[in-house]
């Protein structure tokens, strides 16, 4: 399957943003794909939702488990260390303040960090599953998402219009063209895509920047 | 020593319009062999209680595919996109609840508390019909027991006491599901003599479990 280099480049940036045994949930989508990128000599504990920690890789193909997947129902493996528990446990880890990270998708995010993911009134209303379980309960929301939608406007907005899935939970949003920090201040624009500028990210953008002297690049 | 069931006696504690809690994330964990004799019966009208609503074409999704559901409490329909159609057009009741607070209230009826506080959808939707009560400075939202008339359990393993044993990511809401049923009816890969499970890797204990379906009977 051929990734998008817009969703490797999210993935990649965020996949640097972990340090060594963090406990880290990843939504499903574009989120799973951060797995893939964590940089040399960094190992970090995948928690799964339904149940367990120590997510590993897909398994080859013949030798997957159904009763062992992640928790958009795919076969995965569990990796020496891991641990299963029931969905009560699973949620105290997440509630109580066990879960380092989690990397979820968006519909819409805003400068105040409030975050709405679940669904669109009258028109997709899948639920929220762990969702606001982990907005919540994580010590630190990562969101991964496009700048923008399919009609070109822009998802990191002053304001969520849609049904929020959260309130002030959201740290950091990283977009292809942007890496920005949620602080009591304000959204900060604390790196750009190499290959944009800040004028451009800017225009991009639905909410207000704070862009600091010194603002950096990746790839 | 339980009562070991068939598909006949399994279908008699299952009458139309009963309310049943139903293990499973995704169907991984999903006793599939109860659903399928529920959906081979004309048994219908049917509260169900599940993580998510699956597949059209597997684990409580059937069941939904097949119009059987009246009314379902979950955190998730988006993998059945019939259940979302039935929603729309008004053919289901879909009670949405974020999947932690799904578990916490299965659990406080399971516990025999009159909820659970939690600051899972402070500033949200769900604020509109719950009560939300500070505790120290910090809001919750009051979250009130679920229970149901039946659980249907998937296990790995079950002793012919009721013991159970869960495998891999299978476990997910079986275990809570064994406390918050007025009936509570196992389907086992394994059922096995009294005494072949050591007592430290039981994971459900056999007080909670009613009845193992076993297709002998």
């Amino acid at each position: 399957m051929s990734i998008a280099p817009e969703r490797e480049r999210i993935a990649r940036r965020i996949a640097r943003i972990f340090s060594n045994g963090d406990v880290v949930n990843l939504g499903i989508g574009m989120p799973t794909m951060v797995g893939n990128y964590l940089p040399e000599g960094v190992s970090i504990i995948l928690h799964s939702e339904n149940g367990f920690t120590g997510l590993g890789p897909t398994p080859a193909p013949g030798s997957e488990d159904p009763d062992l997947t992640n928790a958009g129902a795919q076969p995965v493996t569990i990796l020496p260390g891991g641990a299963f528990f029931d969905s009560l446990v699973s949620f105290s880890i997440i509630r109580g303040g066990h879960l380092d990270y989690t990397v979820l998708g968006a519909l819409e995010v805003d400068q105040e960090g409030n975050l709405a993911n679940y669904m669109i009134p009258g028109k997709f209303v899948p639920g929220m599953g762990g969702a606001m379980d982990l907005t919540v309960g994580a010590r630190k929301v990562v969101i991964a998402t496009e700048h923008c939608n399919k009609n070109g406007d822009p998802k990191v907005l002053k304001r969520c219009s849609l049904p929020l899935t959260a309130t002030r939970e959201v740290d950091i949003i990283v977009t292809e063209l942007a890496y920005m920090e949620v602080t009591p201040e304000g959204l900060v624009l604390k790196e750009i895509f190499e290959g944009s500028t800040v004028e451009a990210v800017t225009r991009a953008t639905g909410a207000e920047l704070i862009i600091p002297d010194e603002v950096g690049r990746f790839s | 020593m339980k009562a070991l069931i068939g598909p006949k006696k399994f279908l008699d504690l299952v009458p139309s319009s009963s309310s049943l809690m139903v293990g499973g994330f995704l169907a991984v964990g999903t006793p599939e062999k109860l659903v399928g004799l529920i959906l081979d019966s004309d048994k219908r009208d049917f509260t169900v209680i599940c993580n998510d609503s699956s597949f059209p074409d597997k684990g409580v999704g059937r069941l939904i595919a097949a119009r059987k559901v009246r009314k379902i409490y979950t955190s998730h329909i988006g993998t059945n996109p019939e259940t979302g159609r039935q929603f729309l057009s008004g053919e289901i009741e879909v009670e949405l609840n974020p999947q932690g607070t799904l578990a916490e209230r299965i659990r406080a009826f399971g516990a025999g508390l009159g909820g659970v506080l939690t600051p899972t959808g402070i500033g949200t939707e769900l604020e509109k019909n719950r009560r939300v009560i500070e505790v120290d400075g910090r809001k919750f939202l009051l979250e009130t027991p679920l229970r149901a008339d039946v659980a249907l359990l998937k296990a790995h393993m079950a002793d012919r006491s009721g013991n159970l044993v869960f495998r891999r990511s299978a476990r997910n809401f079986n275990p809570l599901m064994a406390l918050a049923a007025d009936v509570v009816i196992v389907e086992a890969e394994l059922i096995v003599e009294t005494g072949s499970i050591d007592p430290d890797q039981v994971m459900t204990p056999g007080i909670l479990v009613d009845y193992i379906f076993s297709e002998e009977e």
